[in-house]
């Protein structure tokens, strides 16, 4: 079970989605998985085609910069963080 | 149903909603909606009475919102939005319109999707983007975007689009065929063929209220008129300042009527002429139009207006709404003879749309 921390403005498009969930998963692909099956749509905003993560999205594994094939290790800290950009 | 008009604003941060008095004077503004992302197109469906809006986050990517209490509360999708993990990304949304059966996306990369459940989920109409000519599509300066959806009012099998830079199209099957609708069009920009087949830039093309075959639009290489379904199209641009301009609108009952905002050239700025804003009208289907400056600024104003940023109400006389890419939201009363400034200060605007509402 990882500790997936969410931005704030990604939980605002989902009424009642919490900024801190528990999701299953072996890899961060399926991690997103978890979520969009308890949050619906939620997989959309992260995930291009390819599939692949959103360009202006970052999302963390342990601290480190992840890939959607990145192992998530049992209690692992995820964090999603959207770029740094725009104006 | 009373006949109160909403002005839908969609923004560079946001959709906005200005509610008006029952005499068209009175604005009050609500917003931002949509989180403040990026709306491109917004519209009320006559059928539900559903707010939809349409656009792209930079970080979240495309999606079509929905409100079904005129903007309180807000859902949003992209199921469906996209070509398949093989394809091309689906990076925003231009334009939702309501057709008599179903709503439909026009989205960047250029293509249209369609939803029979009021946009929970869309589908890839793929008969479009399988027509010959796409390998050879490119974008305009806007980039390679599907901005025009016209369906026709009755014919559910029939409906008109517009992408930038390649033209018109139409299908008469419901979306499995599609033909170029660009005969009689210049593209001045291509020396080797100013007629080509397809190619053209369209900036906005509309229906009139003649039952379904008299369409207008607005092109980079001028102003035109088709009274068979975009077969062939007639020039109309004489009388007019200059031939470029982006947003058209069209008179809901006199298929006569449409108006249009003449810019400068490309190469001038896009901007109102002389730095004098000004609506321009035709009332004879293009032989003659006239100025409408009344109200406006007319010095030091080098507004601009974007393709989705003009729209008309359905009230007799018939209303008549502009945004400008400064913020700046004009409506007239009287046909677009005279001019209001009805809401200031608003982030750059992408698209303005009227509606009746109870």
């Amino acid at each position: 079970m990882a500790d997936v921390h969410l931005p704030r403005s990604l939980v605002a498009l989902f009424p009642g989605a919490p900024r801190r969930m528990e999701a299953r998963g072996a890899t961060v692909a399926d991690v997103i998985a978890d979520l969009d099956a308890r949050v619906p749509g939620i997989r959309n905003r992260l995930l291009d085609a390819g599939p692949s993560i959103r360009t202006h999205i970052n999302i963390f594994v342990a601290g480190e910069r992840a890939m959607l094939s990145t192992p998530v290790p049992e209690g692992a800290t995820v964090h999603v963080i959207p770029a740094v950009s725009g104006g | 149903m009373s006949d109160r008009v909403a002005v839908l604003v969609g923004t560079r941060k946001g959709l906005f909603v200005l509610d008006g008095d029952a005499d068209r004077q009175d604005w009050r503004v609500r917003g931002p909606m949509c989180d403040g992302w990026p709306i491109h197109d917004a519209i009320v469906d006559p059928k539900s009475g559903a707010l939809y809006a349409a656009g792209g986050s930079n970080w979240y990517g495309p999606a079509v919102w929905r409100s079904d209490d005129m903007g309180e509360t807000w859902s949003h999708s992209s199921e469906g939005l996209t070509y398949g993990d093989d394809g091309p990304k689906v990076t925003t949304v231009w334009n939702v319109t309501a057709g008599p059966d179903a709503l439909y996306a026009g989205v960047e990369e250029a293509g249209l999707f369609r939803s029979g459940d009021g946009g929970a989920t869309w589908e890839h109409v793929a008969g479009l983007t399988n027509h010959p000519s796409r390998p050879e599509w490119v974008p305009g300066n806007g980039g390679l975007i599907l901005h025009s959806i016209v369906p026709h009012p009755t014919d559910t099998d029939r409906l008109w689009v517009g992408i930038s830079a390649v033209g018109a199209f139409e299908t008469g099957d419901g979306g499995t065929s599609w033909a170029t609708r660009n005969k009689g069009v210049r593209a001045d920009f291509n020396p080797e063929n100013i007629y080509p087949d397809f190619g053209q830039c369209v900036h906005k093309l509309v229906m009139a209220a003649d039952g379904g075959e008299l369409l207008y639009q607005q092109n980079h290489c001028g102003v035109y008129r088709s009274a068979d379904g975009g077969q062939q199209w007639q020039e109309i641009t004489k009388g007019l300042p200059t031939q470029f301009g982006f947003p058209m609108a069209a008179h809901p009952r006199d298929p006569q009527t449409v108006w249009t905002i003449p810019m400068t050239e490309p190469e001038d700025g896009r901007v109102m002429i002389d730095g004098q804003a000004a609506v321009w009208r035709t009332n004879d289907g293009g032989s003659t139009w006239q100025r409408s400056g009344e109200g406006l600024p007319q010095e030091h104003a080098f507004l601009g207006v974007l393709r989705e940023a003009m729209a008309v109400d359905r009230l007799d006389p018939v209303g008549v709404y502009f945004g400008t890419s400064t913020g700046q939201v004009y409506g007239s009363r009287d046909e677009g003879v005279t001019w209001t400034l009805i809401a200031d200060n608003l982030p750059s605007i992408w698209s303005v749309e009227a509606a009746l509402v109870s």
